[in-house]
């Protein structure tokens, strides 16, 4: 019987070298494949995690609501009441978590209006928009709509 | 005993096989529980878009919201408007432009009643569920989330422009400020904080809305039901998940 095995070095030679062989590739696996690689498909769970804690610029309308809700009575029933507040007032995260830190400034209404109101032909048809040169004979668009509630009673 | 060359390989196989797995397993022990932010589960949540080119006024403030929010570099767009003027019978050959990518709006340019027809699109992401962008990815630095978005691992990408390529819908750049591929990440840190991206946020006639298709609860379920939508380039199989309103088959 052990005759069949007279050659057996062979297959302990062989043995060694598989075993070498996985060594050197656990080792390269190791130190080659990041973190977390792999956990939910081909690539890096932590990069999930470092798309989520990105900084915040714009607040959003709820955080603005809970302070200003005087603006939010204002609005109601306007044609502007689902508007975010940032959509004119700008970026404001930073005022929200501190208000005394960033004081926003008054948006300039001469320019603010045209961005949206401006006539243009590729403009939905139902959109209310003039021609700023001729609308309003060059009165500051204020005088007639208050921004929180354009409606003219 | 009769122990031949293709036994032992077997065995010696099957050994590896196991071990491999058994360390792949390990690994995910390690890791610990894998959805550590709080209040936000990623399999809870599946996130679309819907865009609704009857409502877009061509105001820019996606563009300048998106660029604000996310330090887009600039003459770089992650999200931008495109105007379409298709003149009568010209279906196939509409005149498109963007300047500045709808940044500073759109300054008349066409007159009405010339029989042409005039609207605008906006474009982002269209965060496939199929993405060929994240197929083509050697060293999967970028990836479609669990919740649905199509991400980049900035700090693993190679810059070597394939994904860039495969991009059906031109939304990606190399930021040249780190030579590594940059994308819309529908404001990834927003919507797991339970806020919307900063393009809906700041839309003023709402054409652009988040929404969650796991979410029963969620408006988008109701527009999907009562408009007929589409998504760009459908015959790419892309499995896009902006779903547009009102898209003429001008658009590209």
């Amino acid at each position: 019987m052990m005759e069949r095995f007279k050659d057996r070095e062979h297959l302990f030679r062989m043995g060694a070298l598989f075993l070498g062989a996985l060594a050197l590739f656990l080792v390269l696996r190791a130190v080659f494949v990041p973190k977390g690689f792999g956990t939910y498909g081909h690539y890096r769970e932590g990069a999930l995690k470092d798309m989520a804690s990105r900084p915040l610029h714009y607040a959003g309308r709820h955080a603005c609501e809970e302070c200003h809700s005087d603006i939010v009575d204002q609005r109601k029933g306007s044609k502007h009441a689902t508007i975010a507040c940032e959509a004119c007032h700008g970026p404001l995260a930073e005022h929200a978590a501190d208000p005394d830190k960033l004081k926003p400034t008054k948006p300039d209404a001469a320019k603010l209006c045209p961005v949206c109101h401006t006539e243009n032909v590729a403009k939905p048809k139902g959109f209310p928009q003039v021609d700023p040169k001729e609308h309003g004979e060059g009165k500051p668009c204020g005088s007639c709509h208050k921004p929180h509630h354009p409606e003219i009673a | 005993m009769t122990t031949d060359r293709r036994d032992f390989l077997k065995s010696a196989g099957a050994f590896i096989v196991l071990t491999g797995a058994a360390s792949l397993a390990w690994e995910k022990v390690l890791a610990g529980e894998p959805e550590k932010a709080p209040n936000y589960k990623m399999s809870d949540h599946w996130w679309a878009m819907t865009i609704d080119i009857e409502k877009c006024i061509g105001c820019g403030n996606c563009v300048r919201a998106d660029k604000a929010e996310n330090d887009v570099p600039e003459d770089f767009f992650r999200t931008w408007v495109e105007r379409y003027h298709v003149p009568e019978g010209s279906e196939d050959h509409p005149e498109v432009d963007s300047p500045e990518g709808g940044f500073n709006g759109f300054p008349e340019k066409y007159r009405a009643g010339d029989g042409s027809k005039n609207f605008f699109v906006p474009k982002l992401c269209n965060q496939c569920s199929h993405s060929p962008c994240t197929q083509v990815c050697p060293v999967g630095a970028t990836f479609e989330s669990p919740d649905g978005a199509v991400l980049v691992d900035k700090s693993y990408c190679l810059g070597c422009r394939y994904c860039v390529q495969a991009c059906p819908y031109g939304c990606r750049y190399i930021d040249p400020r780190k030579n590594v591929v940059d994308k819309c990440t529908l404001c990834y840190h927003r919507i797991t904080k339970g806020l919307t991206t900063a393009c809906c946020e700041n839309c003023p006639t709402g054409a652009r809305t988040l929404g969650d298709l796991k979410d029963p609860k969620d408006p988008i379920h109701a527009f999907l039901r009562t408009h007929k939508v589409q998504v760009l380039k459908p015959q790419m199989a892309t499995g896009s998940k902006m779903y547009y309103n009102g898209l003429d088959g001008s658009v590209r």
